[in-house]
This record gives C-alpha cells, sequence and structure tokens, in this order.
C-alpha cells in the first residue's frame, strides 16, 4: 500500500536552510536524506561552500592547535600513582 | 565489568588527549597535571562500574569532567553566560573576507594561520565561558558526537546544540579580535545582524 503522501519528495535546500544546518551537517549528526539534500545545494551555491569550506578548514586549525604533548613527568607519575594505588586497592569497590 | 588489572593497558593511551582537554580546562599546567592524575586514579577505582566493550573514552572523559567541576571550578568566579550577543553565521569567514588568497595555491589552513597563531587558537578557546568551552572542546578537538557529549556533561542533546553553535561562533569572534590586535583584519562596526533568521527552524 502506498500513501502518496509518504512518498519521497526531492528535497530541495535553500541557503538559509543549509546554513541553519550547518553545524549538524558537519558533525556528521544528520540523516543520510538531510546530508544528501545539503550536499546538493553546495555543489550550486559557490558561496555557501565556501562558508563550509572554512568551517572545515577551521575546526583543523583548532583541533591541530589544541594537542598537546604529555610532559613526560606526568606519564611517570600517574604510572607510578597507578601502580601504588593497585597495590594498596588491588580490588577497587 | 571491567578487569582492574588491564586498567592501565587500556586507559593509559588516553592520556595525551586528557590532558589536551584538562590543559584547555585548567589553563594552567600544574593544575592540568593534577586532573589528568586524579582522573586516572578516580577512574580506577571506579573501573568495575564501566561496562567493558562500551566508550572507554566517554568514559574518562566523564570522569574528567566531573573532576574538573569538583575540584578546580570551584576556585574560579561563575562564568557568565549571556555576553555573547549574537554574532552573524559563517562570522570568520565573512570578517576575513573569505580568504581569497586560499585559491592562489594555498590551503585555507595555511592562510587561516597567518591571521592567528596556534597560541592564539588556544588562547581564544580558553577564553569561552566555560559552558561553551567544554562542548566545542569535547566536539571539534575530540570528535565526540552530540550523545556522547550530552553524557559526559550530563546535559540534554538540545543544550549541547545550542552551546556548540553559541560557543564556535564566540570563537571566531575571539579568534577574530586577535587578528585585529595584530592589524591583519579592519576593526569593524560592532552591529552584528543575524543574516538568517534561525528563530523559524
Amino acid at each position: 500500500m502506498t500513501d502518496p503522501a509518504a512518498e519521497p519528495q526531492p528535497a530541495v535546500v535553500d541557503c538559509a536552510e543549509s546554513v541553519r544546518e550547518l553545524y549538524t551537517f558537519l558533525d556528521g549528526e544528520l540523516t543520510v536524506e538531510r546530508r544528501t539534500a545539503i550536499r546538493d545545494h553546495l555543489e550550486d551555491c559557490p558561496d555557501c561552500y565556501g562558508g563550509f569550506d572554512f568551517e572545515v578548514e577551521l575546526r583543523q586549525v583548532v583541533s591541530a592547535s589544541c594537542q598537546e604533548d604529555v610532559p613526560p613527568a606526568l606519564r611517570t607519575r600517574v604510572a607510578e600513582a597507578l601502580a601504588q594505588l593497585m597495590q594498596d586497592e588491588p580490588e577497587p569497590a | 565489568m571491567a578487569d582492574p588489572a588491564t586498567f592501565a593497558d587500556e586507559a593509559m593511551p588516553y592520556m595525551s588527549s586528557l590532558y589536551s582537554a584538562a590543559l584547555r580546562m585548567t589553563r594552567n599546567p600544574s593544575d592540568a597535571e593534577d586532573l589528568v592524575q586524579e582522573t586516572f586514579l578516580r577512574a580506577y577505582r571506579g573501573f568495575k562500574g564501566y561496562q567493558e566493550g562500551t566508550n572507554l573514552k566517554a568514559w574518562l572523559y566523564r570522569i574528567l569532567t566531573n573532576t574538573y567541576i569538583n575540584s578546580y571550578r570551584a576556585k574560579r568566579r561563575r562564568p557568565e553566560e549571556n555576553d555573547l550577543g549574537e554574532l552573524e553565521d559563517f562570522y570568520l569567514y565573512r570578517h576575513l573576507g573569505g580568504l581569497e588568497g586560499a585559491r592562489a595555491g594555498r590551503s585555507a589552513e595555511d592562510e587561516l594561520l597567518d591571521y592567528v597563531s596556534e597560541a592564539e587558537v588556544k588562547a581564544a578557546v580558553e577564553a569561552l565561558p566555560e559552558n561553551f568551552r567544554m562542548p566545542v572542546l569535547l566536539a571539534d578537538v575530540e570528535g565526540f558526537s552530540y550523545k556522547e557529549i550530552a553524557e559526559i556533561l550530563d546535559i540534554p542533546i538540545g543544550t549541547v546544540m545550542s552551546r556548540l553553535h553559541r560557543g564556535r561562533k564566540a570563537l571566531q569572534k575571539g579568534l577574530y579580535d586577535f587578528a585585529v590586535d595584530r592589524g591583519l583584519a579592519a576593526r569593524e562596526s560592532t552591529d552584528e545582524e543575524p543574516v538568517h533568521d534561525r528563530s523559524r527552524s
């Protein structure tokens, strides 16, 4: 049984809508259908594409800038504290 | 239920990402080190409550966050969260003029780093009010999903989404301000008009 209202409609997304879903799109939190609809819009709209692309690059810069090396002394300190704790409390509650 | 004997092997690989987050949270290397150590000790004590096969990284981040909130945040005044204002979409992209140079063979990433240094990116993240800093860190640096962030921070998914939205824009404003301070971008009027009306969504 087919209900015509339930037929998948070709989704058309405009700039406002695609910008509204910018982050859910980039975060990978959209359904496949929405994702495809936004992607279609980006292919046709250089302005939105430029903005989305910039957000992707920005995120890479933020992520890379915030990676830190663990000070070796901290690694040793935690390993020793854990070893001590495991000796004192081999079976944590 | 997880076996405590395997705790170190399973958890230690997450130290560098936990430490990176701890630094952004405490904004201070010595507090960050203490926070990481305390997180590992608490996690060991609670490891039996960890369901094997579930997301260990998210579980450790939840302990990190709770430890931070209980032990470190109290030292500071409560951050204000209403002073972010409403910023336009694509804030930084629009204000930096779309990085035209990116089309001349350099990556947008390199172009961006002409405007702001790594140290400034860290400072801009650290300057975010805490309610926004945590979701932004968890999503954009650690790549957690909305659901994972909701569980780590113990807030509804809708709240995660709105804080990410506002926090990311505030971060862009902070980065732009650094570029302006360096004389790399022009100071503009502060009247920010939302380009798109989001109220109908």
